[in-house]
This record gives structure tokens, C-alpha cells and sequence, in this order.
């Protein structure tokens, strides 16, 4: 293993390349961009979206806020699942049965969700 | 191509019964409460205590057999065993507490007792921990439920406050502890207990990370067993919540933290116990007299029991200072355990709609109305105080020698002046109960079968266990030798 400098070399050169980069995209903006235009239509959202209608903290029903946290934990069951998949044939008897138990907690879970009726809208 | 066998699966499933019982018994209970629309709770509290017990069978079965599975990541030795029937005995007792306070206070049945379920599922994944991420998946486990349990008088604001307060402090404790977590894997390389030893033996850990990594997880530990000056925390959550949770958190709650804080300190930091006894000096005498000092001033009950709690985990802070004296700690903690259990019990005897009759001003009386739970409470009280020959009195016998032993002579006075703080506080319930007049209030449905059974049980741990100490003594220097000792026979159950 090297010491010294030298293993700070390629963070060295990641730095001073990123600063270079981003200056020149920022001053070339600023030397070549068209000036002086500002107007109503140019502070818009440019292809980002719909105009924004109303303000922020305007009321919202907390059903989203259930429905959210129902999404983000079977979100990450997906996400724990695919690499799972991929490697099912590595991790063998032992891996399948941990993953179905897996699968089954987090079952428990949606069936409880379910009949608590918090996938119920109205 | 190989089948479903049990047997075939590279670890020692085995002694894990007891966890397994629990975590299925609470997956069981959420999906049988979730049909019933009413508040038939009480049923649903008799089957908690019914995985409880089958826990508890399945931990007799473990006993002896010092074995590790996944890899070492859990350890299921005789410590762990010690630990969890201790907690299983605080959690059905806390269920047992429950049972009608649930549905008088209208606290929804499934969720409820399935978080208790998953809360000692915690506490003994702890208890277990080999490694120090299991130390944290145990401990968030654990603090999760109990979170949601401080908050689950929903219609009452101090309940809400308690939760609250419980979570912001115990989220940012748990950072510290896992900052530490992650500097003492910097500093030695591995998150595993016994590489963890060995790196600390072989001189081979980075010095500064490790000292500091140990002093995040002194604070980490320090807000989970209430030690000042972390302890801010505890008389809010403790008054706010539900009285059966709050039993529950100053018992199993605490016993679990304890049962990491002293696998993990005692044995496994042992060999760097010069950079981190001294600070544990200082925490037990800050504890101890913080929490007896301002105890003396509080009126409430749940309060006074609060700072109680908080004044004893100074006392085995004192035990955990002393290399020889961590089976006295052991002992200690399952001492207060029962009188704690018992106090909060008769605490809830008396409560009446979560928030009127817990002053003490409330006990004046007690004795002429229920002769019984006066005699119960003061014993509970005696034994807090540490009178002979109740376990209280035992267990600082064991925890203040050992200390001596190894030369803490001006701690052990220190405990000692607070142990006699103490009285002042302790007796002062029973003078109201026995030498001032009143008329407690008792509503019917206070004094159930389930809290007078909890009392009873309680009261009989504190004399039994103190009366004849000498085989929870052994069976708490067992658990330790096992934890301390090598993992010798492992080979037998894993792989």
C-alpha cells in the first residue's frame, strides 16, 4: 500500500477537475447568455412540472400520509427482494426459507393494514 | 438438490425458540385483534400472556446450552436466558396490569398488546446481541413499540407528551450510539463483540476512535437506563404514560438496556475498562444523587417512582464499576425489577382515569381501607429503600461489596448517604398510608384480578428473593461465567 500524497493523488485531481469544470460552465454562461430580459414568463417553472396552483400549505387529507407509509414499506420490500432474487441460487435452502419469512412478516403486516382499512379511501 | 429441512439450515435455530415464540405470538395477536371491532381486549391480553408463557417454556429449554447462531451475531447463552425469563416475568406482569386498565381507558387490544409482544422481542434480541448491530436493531425494536405504547391514551395530552418527549430523546440517544457503534468499528474493524475483544487484547484498535466510539455508547446506553445526567426524559415519559407501559419501561425497559450495557462494557470493552470505569464512577454518583435528591420534592407518585428508577440505575452503575460485581448487578436489577413491577401495581389500584388519585397525598389512609395492598406497598417500599431482609437490601448488599472489593470505597459511601436519602421518600408513602387519616378513592374495577395477582407475585418475589438470595445469586453468576466465559460448547448446536 502506498503511502503519503500519493493516495490522495486521484481525490486531488477529482477536485480540481469538478472546480474547473463547474467554473467554466458557470462563467461561460454568464459571458455568452443573453441579459437584461427579465420578465414574468422567464421566472416561470420551465419544463418542470404544471404551474404551481395555490400555496404549499394549503390542507391536504392525511390519508396520503397512511397511504405513503404503506407505499414506502412495500417500496423497500421490492428493493431487498430483487438482489434476493439474483442471488437465490448462491444463498441456497437457507436464503429461500429467511426470505420467505421475511415475505411473511411483511405479509402480516399488509393483511393488518387491510383490515384495519387503511387501504380503504373514503 | 436439497429440501426443507430444519436441521439443514447452518445455524442453531434451536435455542432462538424463545424469540421466535414471541415475534409469531405478536403477528398472531394483531391479525386475530384486527376482526374484533370491540374492545374485547382482555382476551387478547390472556393470549399475550400465553405466548409469553410459551416463551418462557421454550427458555427452560435453552438453559445450558451456550450455543451462537448466525454467525455470532446472537449469543444464546445462559446470560440471555437470564435475561429473558426475567423479562418475560416483567412482561406478563406488566400484561397481567393491563388487562382491565386497558379496556377502562379504551387503549385498542390488538395493537397494544402485539406491541408489548414486539417490545420484549427487543429486549431480547439485547440480551442476545453478539454483535453491536444487533445491539441496535434490538434496542430500536425494543424503543419503537415503546414509543407508540407511552402515547396510547390518545385522548389524554400528557400521554401524547410522554410519547413525544420519550421519542425525540431516545432517537437522539440511539445516534449516539450508533455514532459509537460506527467509531468503534472504524477504530477495530468489526462490529462483532469478541473481534471487537480481540482487537482491544491484540492492541491492534485505534485508540482515539475507540475511546471516543465507547464514550458515544456510554451516552447512547446512559439515555436508555436513565442515568443522569441523561435522565432528563424519564419523569415526563414515565407520569404520562399508560401505568402498566410505565411499569413496563422501568423494568423491561431498562433490564434490556442493562442486559447490552453490561454483555457489551462488562465483558466484551472489559480488557479497555481503565478509559471507561472512571466515567461510569462518575455517572453513578451523578445518578444516584440526582434522582434520590429530587425525588425528595415530588408529589406525584409516578413521578417519585420515576426518579426512583432513575436513582437505581445509579446503584448498578455502582455494581458496573467494579470488575468482580456484574452477577450483583444482575441480582440487583431483578430485585427492583419486582418492586418496581409491585409499586406501579398498586399504583394503579388507586389511579382513577389516568391522571386523578396519583398523589400521594392519595394513600393517606390505605391501611384502614385495604390493610393488604398497604402492606404490599410497603413492602415494595422497604425493599426500594433496602431494608433486611426484603431483596432490596440483598442486592445493594452484593453490588456495595463487590464495589468495595475492588477499592470504590468513596462510591459506596455515596451510595450509601443516598440510600438513606432515600428513606426519607420511601417511608413517606408508608407514613401515609399507615399514619395519616384519609379516604383513598377506589373505583371497583381498580383493584382487578389481574393488578391484585401482579401485586401478590410481586410481593412474593421481593421476600422470596430476598429471604433465600443464595440460588438467584448462583443463577446470576452462572449467567455471567457463561457470557464471559469462551463460547466453548457452540460446536454442539450451530453447524
Amino acid at each position: 500500500m502506498s503511502s503519503g500524497v500519493a493516495v490522495w493523488f486521484p481525490i486531488g485531481v477529482m477536485i480540481v477537475g469538478s472546480a474547473v469544470v463547474v467554473g467554466t460552465m458557470v462563467s461561460i454562461n454568464r459571458l455568452l447568455g443573453p441579459r437584461g430580459r427579465d420578465s414574468a414568463v422567464k421566472s416561470e417553472a420551465f419544463e418542470c412540472g404544471n404551474p404551481p396552483s395555490g400555496g404549499a400549505w394549503g390542507r391536504f387529507s392525511v390519508r396520503f400520509y397512511l397511504t405513503a407509509i404503506l407505499f414506502l414499506l412495500f417500496d423497500v420490500e421490492l428493493v431487498f427482494l430483487y438482489p434476493w432474487a439474483v442471488a437465490l441460487r448462491d444463498l441456497g435452502m437457507f436464503g429461500f426459507v429467511e426470505a420467505l419469512v421475511f415475505i411473511a412478516v411483511l405479509a402480516v403486516g399488509l393483511i393488518y393494514a387491510w383490515r384495519r382499512g387503511a387501504l380503504d379511501w373514503t | 438438490m436439497n429440501t426443507l429441512n430444519l436441521a439443514n439450515l447452518g445455524f442453531a435455530w434451536l435455542p432462538l425458540l424463545p424469540l421466535i415464540a414471541v415475534a409469531v405470538g405478536a403477528a398472531i395477536i394483531l391479525l386475530v385483534g384486527v376482526r374484533l371491532e370491540d374492545e374485547d381486549s382482555a382476551g387478547l391480553g390472556i393470549l399475550a400472556l400465553g405466548v409469553l408463557l410459551v416463551s418462557f417454556v421454550c427458555t427452560l429449554f435453552t438453559i445450558g446450552v451456550n450455543a451462537e447462531a448466525f454467525g455470532g451475531a446472537l449469543l444464546t447463552d445462559d446470560y440471555t436466558a437470564f435475561f429473558e425469563i426475567v423479562i418475560q416475568a416483567a412482561a406478563a406482569i406488566s400484561v397481567a396490569l393491563s388487562l382491565d386498565y386497558a379496556a377502562d381507558n379504551g387503549l385498542a387490544g390488538a395493537e397494544y398488546y402485539s406491541l408489548v409482544l414486539f417490545a420484549v422481542l427487543g429486549m431480547m434480541l439485547m440480551a442476545a446481541a453478539g454483535d453491536l448491530i444487533i445491539v441496535f436493531l434490538g434496542l430500536e425494536t425494543m424503543s419503537i413499540a415503546v414509543y407508540a405504547l407511552a402515547g396510547f391514551v390518545r385522548r389524554e395530552a400528557r400521554s401524547s407528551e410522554a410519547a413525544l418527549k420519550y421519542f425525540l430523546l431516545g432517537a437522539f440517544s440511539t445516534g449516539f450510539l450508533l455514532y459509537g457503534i460506527a467509531l468503534i468499528y472504524g477504530a477495530t474493524g468489526t462490529v462483532h463483540l469478541d473481534g471487537i475483544r480481540a482487537a482491544i487484547v491484540a492492541r491492534a484498535a485505534s485508540q482515539p476512535y475507540l475511546e471516543l466510539g465507547v464514550g458515544l455508547m456510554v451516552i447512547g446506553f446512559g439515555f436508555k437506563v436513565a442515568a443522569a445526567p441523561f435522565h432528563a426524559w424519564t419523569p415526563d415519559a414515565y407520569e404520562g404514560a399508560p401505568t402498566p407501559i410505565t411499569a413496563f419501561m422501568a423494568t423491561g425497559v431498562k433490564l434490556a438496556a442493562f442486559a447490552s450495557f453490561v454483555r457489551v462494557f462488562m465483558i466484551y470493552l472489559g480488557p479497555a475498562a481503565a478509559q471507561w470505569s472512571g466515567v461510569l464512577w462518575v455517572l453513578a454518583a451523578l445518578t444516584m444523587t440526582v434522582g434520590n435528591v429530587v425525588a425528595l420534592v415530588q408529589d406525584n407518585i409516578k413521578r417519585m417512582l420515576a426518579y426512583s428508577a432513575i436513582a437505581h440505575a445509579g446503584y448498578a452503575l455502582v455494581g458496573m464499576t467494579a470488575a468482580g460485581s456484574a452477577a450483583a448487578v444482575l441480582y440487583y436489577l431483578v430485585a427492583y425489577a419486582f418492586a418496581t413491577l409491585g409499586a406501579f401495581a398498586v399504583v394503579i389500584v388507586l389511579e382513577r382515569r389516568a391522571t386523578a388519585g396519583l398523589r400521594i397525598a392519595d394513600y393517606r389512609g390505605l391501611a384502614q381501607t385495604r390493610p393488604g395492598l398497604a402492606a404490599a406497598m410497603t413492602l415494595f417500599m422497604l425493599s426500594l429503600t433496602g431494608v433486611p431482609p426484603l431483596a432490596g437490601f440483598v442486592g445493594k448488599l452484593y453490588v456495595f461489596a463487590a464495589a468495595v472489593d475492588s477499592g470504590h470505597v468513596p462510591l459506596v459511601v455515596i451510595a450509601v448517604i443516598n440510600s438513606a436519602i432515600s428513606a426519607y421518600y420511601y417511608i413517606g408513602v408508608i407514613v401515609a398510608m399507615y399514619m395519616q387519616e384519609g379516604t383513598p378513592e377506589i373505583e371497583p374495577s381498580g383493584a382487578s384480578p389481574g393488578v391484585l395477582i401482579g401485586v401478590a407475585i410481586a410481593a412474593l418475589a421481593v421476600v422470596l428473593i430476598g429471604i433465600a438470595p443464595t440460588p438467584y445469586m448462583n443463577a446470576a453468576r452462572d449467567a455471567f461465567a457463561a457470557a464471559a466465559g469462551p463460547p466453548a460448547q457452540a460446536t454442539a448446536f450451530a453447524r
